[in-house]
Order: structure tokens, then C-alpha cells, then sequence
């Protein structure tokens, strides 16, 4: 198989979140902004590509039966290092992130590719199965996460974009933006319409 | 006072902030399951089933076993494996004792597993230094949230059916943007407690 394919088919042809719809909790709740979305995307592909070799250098060593748990064994404990890592170094990040980073264990999209990827196909071809879903996936966070940060607080990755005005009233800094976007409406909203588009162009 | 706590814990869920609609757990079988207002009546049964259970052993795990051997750490790995096994145990048991409870319920049990929504009020309520008790009740309420969410998606998908939707809206795009609607309705309830 051709090896470049194997990573670009993840970014629009099995893009995780636009067309096989997995791993929607983490989509929704972690994209007001374009950097969240985009952190909780590299926590996930990081997580993703490791388990994905690992499980793939094991796959003869575990008994059919219990595979499932085996693999939910390595996923869980990339998931521990990756927090413990970015309670230490982006602490901010891990912050914002809360919960949605120990539920990187029950993400569909990395149980998902181990069963029907990393248990069938040579580690490299693994890890490369891991990096182009896990673009996919930080790319539509990414994008869905700049969709309501600019809908939502008027800015771009943290940069205002000059869309506030001073409240005469209290002296706060208000947005004229509409909020409802950094909200849970706007997050089903923007994704809904996002896919959308990608059904209508992408997906032919 | 303490019933107070109790009551804003069981509002504060159910309504305020729902599982699904305002705190993202559990939208996998959301958009899943939801097509009926029958099956999804029994997922959200299932669901408050193992949540309420996998509290209190989870609870019991994090008090007796992780905190004081000081590796909370592993809490990420225990509670899944706990959780699994539990479902898992749950389904023989319930096959055994109760075949017209495992008929309605059997299917929705393996798709628990995968429910984020589990895992995520155990480690929730662990963060939130709850009681047992208040574990308990925090957990069984926002089953019930979760359960309300699934219900009312499920009623308005059933009439969704029959309309005419765009192409590129059918399906899971159209039922987020409904999601969405819905979300706004549950926003009324934010600052009640």
C-alpha cells in the first residue's frame, strides 16, 4: 500500500470527525477556541500513534478473547503519561481541557483504530495509520475550534480582532460577538453546519 | 443546609448542566441511539443502572484502595478496567436473574463501555471531594439528565423523519443543528441553583 495514502486518506477521506463521526464528546467540548481544539487534537494523535505502534508489536502476544481489554490496558496508560506530561508542561492547557484528557481512553477513534488497523498491519504502517487520523482529527478540531472563537469572542488563536468595545456601565471589555458560540448551542450548531459543507464539497 | 446540597446537586444535573447538552459526555449513543423514543427510553435506563453502580465502587476504590496507597495516578486505568468488568458482570448477572430485564436492556449494556459519560461522572465526582451519598445521588441525577436528553432528542427525531431535509443536512448534521436548539432551550436553566 502506498505509504503517503496511508497518512492523507485520515485528513478527508476517513477524516475521524467529519465522516466517520467518532469521537464527538471530545469535539464538541473542547473546541471554544482554536487553541483547545488544537491541543486536545495533539493530546489525541500523540496517544493515538503510540498506541498504535504498541498494540501493533503485541498483536501475537495477546489471546483473541481478551483483546479488547489488553488494548484499553496500553491506551489507558498513554493516556496517564500524555496527562501527567501536560499537567507538567502546559498546565493552562490541562486546565482547559479538564475531564475530556483522561476520557481520551474511551475516544472511539483510538479503540477503533487499534481493532481495525494496529491489530492487523506492521508497526510502521501503524504509526503511520496513526498520524494521518490524528491530523484529520486536530485539523477539524482545530478548524471547528477558530469557527466559534471567532463567531463566538470576535478573535483568532487568542488574537482579538479588534470586535470589543468598553461597557460604559461596568468598564468590562464585552465582545460584540455573539457568545452563544463558545456555549454548548454553538457547538453542536458549528459542527452540524460544518459537516454539512464537508457532505456537499467534500464528500463527492 | 445538607439537604439543600442535595437538592442543587440533583437540579444542578439533571437541568443546569446536563450531561450531554451542556457538559459533552455521552454523545456517541446520543446521536446513536436516539431514533426512538423506545429504545433510547431503555439505553437511559441502562445508563442510570451502571452509572449509580459504578459510583459507589468507584467511590470505594478511590477512598479504600487508590488514595491511600497514594497512586492516584492510576485512576484513569483502574476506573475503565472497573467499569468494563462491571457492565460485563452486570450483563451475566442480569441474564441469570431477570431474562425479561436483560431482553430489554442487553443490547445497550456492551455499548457502556464506550459511553464517556461513565467514566467521566466517576472521575467527576472524584474531583468534586463528594461524600458516598452525595457520589450517589450526583451520579443517578445526571443518568437521569442524560435519560431526559436522550428521550426529548429521540421525540424530536421521530417527527424529523418525515420532513424534508437537504441532502447535505441528512443525518448527523441535522441532528447536531437540532442538538443545538435543544442545548439553547436547556441554557434557560443555567443560574436556577
Amino acid at each position: 500500500m502506498n505509504k503517503l495514502s496511508l497518512v492523507l486518506r485520515g485528513i478527508v477521506k476517513d477524516n475521524p470527525t467529519f465522516v466517520l463521526v467518532l469521537g464527538m464528546c471530545p469535539t464538541l467540548g473542547t473546541t471554544t477556541s482554536a487553541s483547545n481544539g488544537f491541543g486536545m487534537g495533539v493530546a489525541t494523535m500523540a496517544v493515538l500513534i503510540m498506541s498504535n505502534l504498541v498494540i501493533s508489536l503485541i498483536k501475537n502476544l495477546i489471546p483473541d478473547k481478551v483483546r479488547i481489554p489488553a488494548f484499553i490496558v496500553v491506551i489507558a496508560s498513554f493516556v496517564t503519561i500524555i496527562q501527567m506530561l501536560m499537567q507538567a508542561y502546559v498546565p493552562s492547557l490541562y486546565a482547559a481541557l479538564g475531564v475530556f484528557i483522561p476520557l481520551i481512553v474511551v475516544n472511539c477513534i483510538i479503540l477503533g483504530r487499534a481493532e481495525a488497523f494496529a491489530s492487523k498491519n506492521s508497526p510502521f504502517d501503524s504509526v503511520l495509520d496513526g498520524i494521518g487520523i490524528g491530523l484529520g482529527f486536530t485539523l477539524s478540531l482545530t478548524v471547528i475550534g477558530a469557527v466559534r472563537e471567532f463567531l463566538g469572542s470576535g478573535s483568532v488563536f487568542g488574537h482579538s480582532l479588534g470586535l470589543n468595545y468598553t461597557d460604559a456601565a461596568t468598564g468590562s471589555q464585552m465582545s460584540y460577538m455573539p457568545l452563544v458560540f463558545i456555549l454548548a448551542p454553538g457547538a453542536f450548531l458549528v459542527l452540524g453546519y460544518l459537516m454539512a459543507l464537508f457532505n456537499k464539497f467534500a464528500k463527492k | 443546609m445538607e439537604t439543600v446540597s442535595y437538592f442543587a446537586i440533583i437540579l444542578g444535573s439533571i437541568l443546569v448542566n446536563n450531561v450531554v447538552l451542556s457538559q459533552f459526555l455521552g454523545i456517541c449513543p446520543f446521536l446513536g441511539v436516539s431514533s426512538k423514543v423506545e429504545t433510547s427510553l431503555g439505553m437511559g435506563a441502562a445508563v442510570t443502572f451502571v452509572m449509580s453502580l459504578t459510583a459507589v465502587v468507584a467511590w470505594c476504590i478511590q477512598t479504600y484502595v487508590l488514595a491511600p496507597l497514594g497512586i492516584e495516578y492510576m485512576q484513569t486505568i483502574v476506573f475503565i478496567l472497573v467499569i468494563a468488568a462491571l457492565v460485563q458482570m452486570v450483563e451475566i448477572i442480569l441474564k441469570k436473574v431477570s431474562p425479561s430485564l436483560y431482553q430489554a436492556l442487553g443490547i445497550f449494556l456492551p455499548l457502556i463501555t464506550t459511553n464517556c459519560a461513565v467514566l467521566g461522572v466517576a472521575i467527576l465526582m472524584i474531583q468534586k471531594e463528594f461524600n458516598l451519598l452525595q457520589s450517589v445521588v450526583y451520579s443517578a441525577s445526571t443518568a437521569i439528565g442524560f435519560a431526559l436528553a436522550l428521550v426529548l432528542f429521540a421525540g424530536i427525531r421521530e417527527r424529523l423523519e418525515f420532513e424534508d431535509v437537504p441532502a447535505a443536512m441528512k443525518g448527523t448534521p441535522i441532528a447536531l443543528v437540532t442538538a443545538a436548539l435543544l442545548a439553547m432551550a436547556f441554557l434557560g436553566f443555567s443560574g436556577l441553583v
